[in-house]
């Protein structure tokens, strides 16, 4: 068997901490879920939105995807280049208000 | 600073150099880089940016939507509310589509866990119950649909309740989403096959691939699984309680 010591090595973890996070993602989802139940608004509404959005992902990227135990040059290569989407948000926000400009002269006598 | 030559031997995974000087010496080492990881698993993750950048698209092509329209955009608390006899409760039918995909990420880290302790009937039923709630996910996803589309006119270019994108961004995120939901479960199926035939305590060679299987495969299918619930999360925040 080749893969008998490959297998040992494996991503193999107390099933404690999957249950822990398991429960963590329902308690962050229910969160999320009252923000909007509650009509909360405004920035208060962005920030605890992104808030609880980011912790799930964090949580399940890292402990349910494994990557918390990964080593680094794999975590590294994975994390890094979606980055660079934070270069597309910031243009395309920019380009945003200049289309709702344009949009406002040309097109809202028609509808 | 690791004891061993690495230009000829393969370093055992306990003499790897750990942090930043094993970031340094795994792409140095003239091997594959990705030490301790399987193949198909590394590719799963090439696969998975790939797709990170496919629904990032969407999803920043919505945000520049959503900021330059002149109309206003439709209340989606109001409009994805549903009432069970009374009054409607904004938003709960996705509120429950999360919480099944969130389950089915946990019975599926549960038959990650059992196929490595190679407990075949177990790892075989949880990957079932995944793809069952994974089933049901795209059910609702059906219903929604149709629920938009009949009851409430929603078309890809014009909707009754305000700004006309609406539509053609919720069917083409929550579409592809759904595709990638509906695939996966059939995946999941396929691989429980495997499992409960027995097929990785022999490392029978797969039909398609010819690659010996092994439950690491599960861990790969758990890894596509998960992204799935991942884009949901994103999903979640930005189209549904914006």
């Amino acid at each position: 068997m080749v893969h008998a010591d490959t297998l040992t090595q494996g991503q193999q973890h107390p099933l404690g901490i999957y249950i822990k996070v398991w429960a963590l993602l329902f308690v962050l989802s229910a969160f999320s879920y009252l923000v909007d139940f509650f009509h909360v608004e405004g920035y208060l509404r962005w920030t605890l939105i992104l808030i609880f959005m980011f912790l799930k992902a964090g949580f399940i990227i890292a402990v349910f995807m494994h990557i918390k135990w990964e080593r680094l040059a794999l975590s590294f290569a994975i994390l890094g280049p979606p980055t660079v989407l934070l270069v597309l948000i910031a243009m395309l926000t920019i380009e945003g208000d200049y289309t709702f400009l344009t949009r406002g002269i040309f097109f809202t006598t028609g509808s | 600073m690791a004891p061993h030559d690495s230009s000829t031997t393969v370093a055992a995974p306990n003499e790897l150099a750990p942090g930043f000087a094993g970031i340094a010496e795994d792409w140095a080492s003239d091997q594959r880089t990705f030490k301790n990881v399987p193949w198909g698993k590394a590719m799963m993750w090439i696969f998975l940016l790939s797709d990170t950048f496919i629904f990032s698209s969407f999803l920043v092509g919505y945000m520049k939507v959503r900021l330059s329209t002149t109309m206003p955009w439709p209340n989606s608390s109001e409009v994805f509310a549903l009432s069970f006899g009374g009054e409607p409760i904004p938003l709960i039918l996705i509120a429950i589509m999360t919480f099944i995909l969130i389950t089915s990420s946990g019975t599926m880290v549960l038959a990650v866990n059992y196929g490595y302790r190679k407990d075949k009937s177990k790892t075989a039923i949880y990957l079932l119950i995944t793809a069952l709630f994974g089933a049901a996910f795209v059910g609702m996803q059906v219903f929604e649909w149709t629920k938009l589309i009949v009851d409430e006119g929603v078309r890809p270019w014009a909707n009754p309740m305000g700004a006309s994108q609406f539509g053609s961004v919720f069917f083409m995120i929550t579409g592809f989403h759904g595709f990638h939901v509906s695939v996966g479960v059939l995946f999941l199926i396929l691989v429980a096959r495997k499992v409960w035939r027995g097929d990785y305590d022999t490392e029978k060679r797969g039909f398609f691939t010819s690659r010996k299987g092994n439950y690491e495969i599960v861990e790969t299918m758990g890894l596509y699984w998960h992204f799935v619930d991942l884009v949901w999360v994103f999903i979640f925040a930005f189209f549904y309680l914006w």
